[in-house]
């Protein structure tokens, strides 16, 4: 028989299993398949994993069998809130590889379309927020004015929300004969009811409290991630590509790139707001003015790329949107790489999410403004 | 019988008086428990019912919606259409859960709301209970409701579950002193804890205006207090859909799910009978000291009228907080009760004393 012995264990012996929670694949504050990987203790966020992959496509590998001229349509499904700005950048990067000079027109419609679509993403940015702070109401308010948007949308192209309307070359068809009247009704609405938003949410004293001086991201975190977007700016990252590298129209028209300073959650919401009252200001600046000519020129159904690397950057309304080609000279790329927002922007929460509650972590997660098939494309 | 809709009195008793005619006393109590139980039973579900149908058409209004317009003229068959279909659904027990305690929360949560809803008179004459501490009784009973909760995040076997009954747990156990406070403030005024007395008591003017200062504020963090109790939002942490998926009742369906619904919707209508009793004079019509006129025609509306608008009122109060604040965090929802609403309802019951004593009221 074995002998008895008692066995003492000291505190650092005491093996005890940590609360893991997996949030996601499916969760209502994940907005789609992510999973993260929650290590907590009681409400206390230790650690936050991001897992990824869910809704991987594969659309790099697709492009190498495409032509150039395919390649735009397949970029609508990876930032579905930014299609157009997707499209737009594919054939910016084809245009200028082939150094086709695209007519004013079809600049000032790309431009247009780019700040619409991002007014949109906003809208739906905030309806998701206000959901997941507990506001239920601000999801309706939202939607309602982005209907307008999507309905300028379809009237030109046919589509609401994978646009397909950019393409090398031009945009694929002129716009609607109503298009300038409704843009402008719809900014004169939209003026009025944007601080509608404020009121509801912005001003509210509890909103206040669980978004100011939360999560709060550095500058030279935000660099050192790679933070892009609104998300970038206020930690007080300068990486507007708009202002950086203009291109379509934005050479010709006068905007301020939005900073904040804090980096907490409060000025990554409140940042969105006023990019709204911006993005009216450059259609307004534009609207008027669209030159009169063709919308695009013409393109061969087959394009080949001369040999060697393109790289094209784009400010969507998650942050910089960047594809990459090598070239071997064939009609499909030989690579091609996409540098999405929202990556590199899901891989900065888990610094900034210690040590917060599980509260904070969903309203943090929400001002990153996630699409997570533009994660896994 | 005698059938008087301004005061039940005389139905009741002629009731009782021809069933005890025949029948031994015992049958006679046997008989009437039956019938209050059976009325008590379908007024839960129809109210309940009623409810939920008035929070999606109110919720609709605040999100420029409709709200249910197909399954019956304006919708008013969709809650009867869900409520068939949660009773339809699957029992699903989790693996691993402890089922003793996983089947026997939803019965707890439903029980005490249907023992707290015993006291509350309707109208004149229209209730079964009238202790001498029915305002203590509610809030004793009401504050079992906890343990169902936590028993239900408990043995359900899932993380978000507990997270939720633990957040659930603190919550109303903290809120219930906000609660209780702010009635004991009223009962400094009322003196007295029998509900009839408190009624009573406001047949010149409805205690909110009587009690003035002290008595709105105890008003207004009594119904803070209230919503925090029944777990809606801003408070709805227990089950904060965007945190916590459902919270406690995560792994509950059909019809578990549905008694915590229920529940919830039940103890919604306590809790602003509770503050219509005390604050808004119950089933008293309004009243205004001596203007004789004016208390004549107001006495024409029955009281069972007056009761119902008045916790209609506060009920949609509360729908207007749910659908318009965003949620509170765990830290500070306990910091709004121990910091701010506690020391106000002392001091608050200290003001009323003052008032009591010195009657400063009118």
């Amino acid at each position: 028989m074995a002998e008895y012995k008692e066995v003492y264990l000291t505190s650092d012996e005491i093996k005890t299993d940590d609360y893991l929670v997996n949030m996601g694949p499916q969760h209502p504050s994940t907005h789609g398949v992510l999973r993260l990987l929650v290590k907590l203790e009681g409400e206390k966020v230790l650690n936050v994993q991001p897992h990824i992959g869910y809704i991987h496509s594969g659309i790099e590998k697709m492009t190498e069998s495409l032509t150039y001229i395919q390649i735009p349509h397949l970029t609508d499904r990876m930032d579905y809130l930014a299609a157009h700005m997707n499209n737009e950048a594919v054939s910016l990067c084809v245009e200028k590889a082939l150094q086709v000079e695209v007519p004013e027109r079809a600049k000032y419609i790309r431009t247009i379309f780019d700040e619409l679509q991002r007014i949109a993403s906003h809208q739906l940015w905030w309806c998701a927020f206000g959901m997941d702070m507990g506001a239920l109401t601000t999801f309706f308010y939202g939607l309602r004015d982005r209907e307008d948007i999507l309905d300028i949308f379809e009237e030109t192209c046919g589509a609401r929300l994978t646009l397909n309307y950019s393409i090398p070359g031009g945009v694929m068809f002129d716009i609607h004969p109503n298009f300038q009247r409704d843009v402008k009704a719809f900014i004169k609405k939209f003026r009025a009811k944007l601080p509608e938003y404020e009121r509801l949410l912005t001003g509210n004293v509890i909103f206040r409290e669980r978004t100011k001086g939360v999560g709060i991201l550095s500058k030279e975190e935000a660099i050192a991630y790679g933070v892009t977007g609104p998300s970038g700016r206020a930690s007080g990252f300068s990486c507007d590509i708009r202002k950086k590298q203009p291109y379509s129209a934005y050479p010709y028209v006068k905007f301020n790139e939005i900073m904040g300073t804090d980096g907490d959650t409060f000025t990554r919401y409140h940042l969105r707001i006023l990019e709204m009252f911006e993005s009216m200001d450059i259609i307004e600046q534009l609207i008027d003015n669209i030159p009169e000519g063709d919308y695009a020129v013409k393109m061969k159904g087959v394009t080949k790329l001369p040999e060697g690397e393109y790289y094209q950057r784009v400010e969507t309304g998650r942050g910089e949107f960047g594809v990459y080609v090598i070239s071997d000279g064939k009609k499909n790329p030989y690579r091609m790489k996409f540098r999405s927002p929202g990556f590199s922007n899901l891989f900065a929460i888990n610094n900034i999410a210690k040590g917060w509650k599980i509260a904070d972590l969903v309203a943090i997660m929400g001002t990153f403004d996630l699409v997570i098939p533009d994660i896994d494309r | 019988m005698a059938f008087n809709i301004y005061d039940f009195t005389p139905l009741t008793k002629s009731i009782h008086d021809s069933l005890s005619a025949s029948l031994s006393p015992t049958a006679t109590l046997a008989i009437e428990w039956t019938i209050v139980g059976v009325l008590y039973l379908l007024f839960v579900a129809v109210f309940g019912l009623f409810l939920v149908y008035a929070e999606r058409k109110v919720c609709a209004a605040f999100q420029q919606r409709l709200g249910p317009m197909r399954v019956g003229p304006w919708g008013l068959l969709q809650t009867i259409a869900d409520f068939i279909k949660l009773l339809m659904k699957e029992l699903i027990t989790p693996k691993r859960a402890d089922k003793l305690l996983y089947n026997l929360a939803p019965f707890i949560v439903i029980i005490v709301a249907f023992v707290s809803i015993s006291v509350i008179p309707f109208a004149p004459g229209l209730v079964s209970f009238d202790f001498d501490i029915g305002v203590f009784f509610v809030t004793s009973v009401s504050s079992i409701g906890v343990i169902g909760v936590l028993l239900a995040g408990w043995s359900s076997n899932n993380k978000y579950s507990l997270i939720g009954a633990m957040r659930s747990g603190a919550q109303i156990v903290s809120y219930e002193l906000s609660v209780g406070l702010a009635l004991i403030t009223m009962i400094v005024f009322a003196g007295t804890m029998q509900i009839s007395g408190i009624i009573e008591g406001q047949r010149d003017m409805w205690f909110i205006f009587k009690g003035h200062i002290p008595a709105v504020i105890a008003f207004i963090v009594f119904v803070i207090a209230g919503t925090a109790e029944t777990n809606r939002g801003p408070f709805d942490l227990a089950e904060a859909e965007s945190e916590l998926t459902a919270g406690f009742h995560t792994e509950y369906s059909g019809i578990k799910f549905a008694f915590f619904f229920l529940a919830e919707y039940i103890n919604l209508f306590i809790v602003a009978a509770m503050a219509t009793i005390v604050f808004l004079g119950g089933w008293m019509p309004l009243h205004f000291g001596e203007f004789e006129a004016f208390n004549n025609v107001m006495d024409l509306i029955p009281g069972l009228f007056w009761f119902f608008m008045k916790v209609f009122f506060v009920i949609f109060l509360m729908m207007w907080f749910k659908w318009t604040f965003p949620r509170l965090r765990v830290d500070q929802i306990l910091n709004l009760e121990w910091k701010y609403l506690l020391p106000i309802n002392l001091m608050n019951i200290i003001l009323m004393t003052l008032v009591v004593l010195f009657g400063l009221h009118f």
